[in-house]
């Protein structure tokens, strides 16, 4: 069935069923391996993505609910990959295995939006869902703090 | 087994909160777990008082279910599973029963059940407004605030009657997917229970019922 997304600013069109996975739209379909397959089960947040301006986990997003929606993944969060938090995320070295931070970044963008400054207690209740396995956490909320003006 | 002293403990629960009339009103027919009785079952209880109370005991059995209960917390965290677990990932009410940005209920709940990851969804997925809190409360409790205006969502009964009945969130109770346990009976059953309670005046059972 023929689906029409707008990925990253660009209109695409996919032949694949309305119930796939949005995650797998993204990666296979159209060969943005940026976003992250982890659980799968929607409780660890790598395949985190914008629709509009909502984070989702593309993992158990049907892909026709994108359909007229925007689709932001990690590669359309900048035109040149210094979005404030990749800046930040860079100079406070967050990413360890790395695997997580696409996830990461895209919740983190969404809140920064919503929430310029946000307290420690709002970064931690919007951070919760994105799970990091070396435990990056003080240094997310650092990056976080840092691009909302405080000290990392 | 389990299910018959469950039914049987249902139907003793019933005739005592329904009580006070000496106890010579007729046993109630006896259902499995996942059956409810209909209004007729209760035709037999003379004072309708007290088959109002009888009945929104039995509509209790649905409104106490985990599949209901669970999007009713007294706090600001959703529960899961059949035993009040706290949701997993770790999502808050938020200012609007919606979650915060980043975690909001439909960041993963869909709009219908998803049977590929087990994620539970319907439309208008969210949690219940914290006046409408039913963990920890008396049925008594939970029938008093469905019935208060300003506990209710603004709701007259009729319209009670028509979310009970028709609203697709609490559709969902009865269609949970995965190996979720489904509230007892279906929705149009439960429906027709609060309309007959209702009808016979809207009267909550004592607060110690439950």
């Amino acid at each position: 069935m023929s689906i029409k997304l707008r990925v990253n600013g660009v209109e695409r069109t996919l032949d694949v069923d309305p119930e796939m996975p949005l995650l797998w739209a993204i990666r296979d379909a159209l060969g943005l391996t940026g976003t992250k397959y982890g659980c799968g089960e929607a409780l660890c947040g790598a395949c985190t993505v914008h629709l509009d301006d909502q984070p989702v986990r593309s993992c158990v997003t049907p892909v026709r609910r994108a359909v007229g929606r925007a689709v932001t993944t990690i590669e359309g969060l900048s035109p040149d990959g210094k979005h404030p938090l990749q800046q930040a995320w860079v100079e406070l070295g967050v990413p360890q295995c790395g695997y997580c931070q696409a996830g990461q970044l895209m919740t983190a963008a969404a809140l920064l939006k919503a929430k310029p400054k946000p307290t420690d207690d709002e970064i931690d209740q919007s951070m919760a869902g994105n799970l990091c396995r070396c435990g990056t956490y003080t240094r997310i909320r650092a990056g976080i703090r840092k691009v909302a003006g405080g000290q990392p | 087994m389990k299910g018959l002293v469950l039914s049987t403990l249902v139907a003793a629960v019933a005739a005592a909160c329904a009580g006070g009339a000496g106890g010579s009103r007729p046993p109630l027919r006896e259902v499995g777990p996942n059956e409810l009785r209909s209004p007729n079952d209760f035709a037999g209880i003379e004072d309708e008082a007290e088959r109002s109370r009888a009945l929104f005991v039995e509509a209790g059995r649905v409104l106490k279910h985990a599949r209901c209960v669970n999007c009713h917390p007294a706090g600001d965290v959703p529960h899961q599973r059949e035993s009040l677990e706290l949701h997993d990932p770790p999502v808050v009410r938020g200012p609007d029963d919606h979650g915060v940005v980043g975690m909001e209920c439909t960041s993963c709940h869909q709009d219908k059940n998803q049977w590929q990851t087990r994620v539970p969804g319907a439309p208008k997925w969210a949690l219940a407004p914290l006046e409408m809190a039913w963990v920890g409360k008396s049925l008594g409790q939970i029938c008093e605030q469905l019935k208060d205006t300003k506990r209710n969502g603004g709701k007259t009964l009729a319209e009670i009657v028509q979310h009970t009945a028709h609203d697709p969130l609490v559709a969902w109770g009865w269609d949970p997917g995965a190996d979720r346990q489904p509230a007892p009976g279906t929705q149009a059953q439960f429906g027709a229970l609060v309309e007959a309670w209702v009808a016979a005046g809207a009267h909550c059972p004592e607060e110690e019922a439950r």
